[in-house]
């Protein structure tokens, strides 16, 4: 497939794949990993983590290995660092539609401190995302404190970050290359809070509140809007997407944790989401964890449902039918089911004794999206466009990694 | 002033006292440290294997509209 290139002339170019997130989203992920060990009061444990991971579905496959190290430096400190990679091969329905098949991979990068006094623990880091055609820059600031006899820890959040778009496109001679017409960029901020709040003996609470904001350029560059044109082609014609400048969304979510008598765990967790966008989603999962000899074994069960964005749709009347416009799935509505297991064993490394404790864990998840006004545009010859078969997706998400505390 | 309506300005009085006494006193932890043992095991954390639990969420971020106030940004007491 070609990508239309405002000059008129058509060259392969690559598309970004549906599974890749923004980059803020990325440096949210990856913040998961710094701060979230941040428990007020206490520093995380001396960690490594060595993981192996694999998304496959939607004729997209994403691998590569992650790699988390915690260490504490004396009684106050902790340090932190993260190397992520995920590998791309893709020929998605997106990338059929509007672009060529593509192979190619995002490294990351991420360092973390976190100084504990009292009560109070202080973290910040920094991350770095870079792939072909998308540079990001993340800062993020933490400051959590334990309060109530320890019943409750209120943690302040603050992160920035700043990305550099770029878009792709196949030389004559095969060679790929940034497009030296466009440069983009879009800035990024984040507000946190979050409580923790021990009920009972038994029962924990987690409320987290979530406030952040986009500004620049937020589209796909690659991904394309069709719009009906009758007897041209197969009835409709693509068109660069144009999105607003602007995003600011709010989420909050609360999380409920039960321990049970026999070792076990059970769990429960609700979050609702709404943006500017005119997005408006709804989240529940349920997880049971049951401890066994040297095996932990969990099992998940999660339901997503999103309303569309007020400037998406499948097929426009005719171009240039509104200011905005967007085709991207994750703009349409939909509902998503996952469900997962994961194993992990516990075992002793011989002649090493300055591992405490090691862990070998496997876990699969499988992921299906039941889209309700996303079509399958590559169906159109044979539906007519408009009529296509609405897109279902079904992926398999596997992990493997190995865990040693020092 | 009647005698009742002295009663119901004096109960009125030490509720307000009371309340604001109460006010000005710490909540005390209902649940003692050594009653917190089941909060050490790790299949209570919100977030045992970060690792694990950020790559799902990448995974399923980035097929979703909805973003941020996930559990896994949690740990088990509080954490960011």
């Amino acid at each position: 497939m070609q990508l239309e290139q405002g000059t008129g002339a058509s060259r392969p170019a690559r598309a970004v794949p549906d599974t890749v997130l923004t980059p803020f989203n990325r440096t949210l992920l990856a913040l998961c990993v710094i701060v979230a060990p941040a428990l007020a009061g206490v520093l995380p444990e001396d960690r490594a983590d060595v993981m192996w991971h694999n998304y496959n579905g939607g004729d997209i496959t994403v691998q590569g290995p992650s790699v988390l190290v915690q260490k504490r430096v004396g009684e106050s400190f902790a340090f932190s660092a993260g190397y992520y990679e995920d590998m791309i091969s893709s020929a998605s329905i997106d990338v059929k539609l509007s672009a060529s098949p593509y192979h190619e991979t995002r490294k990351q990068q991420n360092v973390g401190v976190e100084y504990l006094h009292g009560k109070t623990t202080y973290a910040m880091g920094y991350i770095h995302s870079k792939e072909p055609d998308y540079i990001a820059n993340t800062t993020f600031y933490s400051i959590s404190q334990d309060m109530f006899g320890d019943l409750t820890t209120v943690t302040l959040g603050y992160r920035r970050a700043w990305d550099q778009i770029y878009r792709d496109v196949k030389q004559p001679d095969g060679e790929i290359i940034n497009d030296p017409t466009f440069h983009e960029r879009a800035d990024h901020r984040g507000y946190t809070l979050s409580v923790s709040q021990i009920l009972t003996r038994n029962l924990i609470a987690d409320f987290n509140y979530e406030l952040l904001t986009d500004q620049g350029y937020l589209a796909n560059p690659y991904r394309k809007i069709r719009y009906l044109s009758p007897g041209q082609g197969q009835g409709f014609t693509l068109a660069d997407q144009v999105y607003p400048n602007t995003r600011t969304s709010n989420a909050a979510s609360i999380q409920l944790k039960y321990y049970l008598s026999w070792r076990a765990a059970l769990s429960g967790q609700y979050r609702f989401f709404r943006d500017t966008w005119g997005i408006v989603a709804h989240t529940i999962e349920g997880n049971y964890t049951q401890a066994w000899r040297h095996w932990v074994f969990d099992g998940t069960l999660r339901w997503y449902r999103q309303t569309n964005a007020d400037f998406y749709s499948d097929l426009f009347p005719y171009a240039n039918y509104q200011n905005f416009m967007a085709r991207d799935r994750e703009l349409a509505s939909f509902t998503d089911w996952t469900v997962g297991v994961g194993a992990s064993y516990q075992f002793n490394v011989p002649g090493a004794p300055w591992i405490s404790k090691s862990t070998a864990n496997v876990r699969f998840d499988h992921l299906f999206i039941d889209y309700k006004d996303f079509r399958n545009a590559l169906l159109a010859n044979e539906y007519g466009p408009g009529n296509e078969p609405l897109y279902k997706l079904n992926a398999n998400i596997f992990q493997i990694f190995v865990s040693i505390w020092f | 002033m009647s005698r009742t309506t002295s009663r119901r300005a004096r109960a009125v009085a030490a509720l307000a006292l009371g309340a604001a006494l109460a006010g000005c006193t710490a909540p005390q932890p209902w649940v003692k440290p050594y009653e917190r043992e089941h909060f050490a095991d790790p299949i209570m954390s919100f977030n045992r294997d970060p690792v694990s639990s950020v790559y799902l969420d990448h995974v399923l971020e980035s097929r979703e509209g909805a973003r941020g106030a996930t559990g896994a940004v949690g740990g088990g007491c509080g954490c960011n």
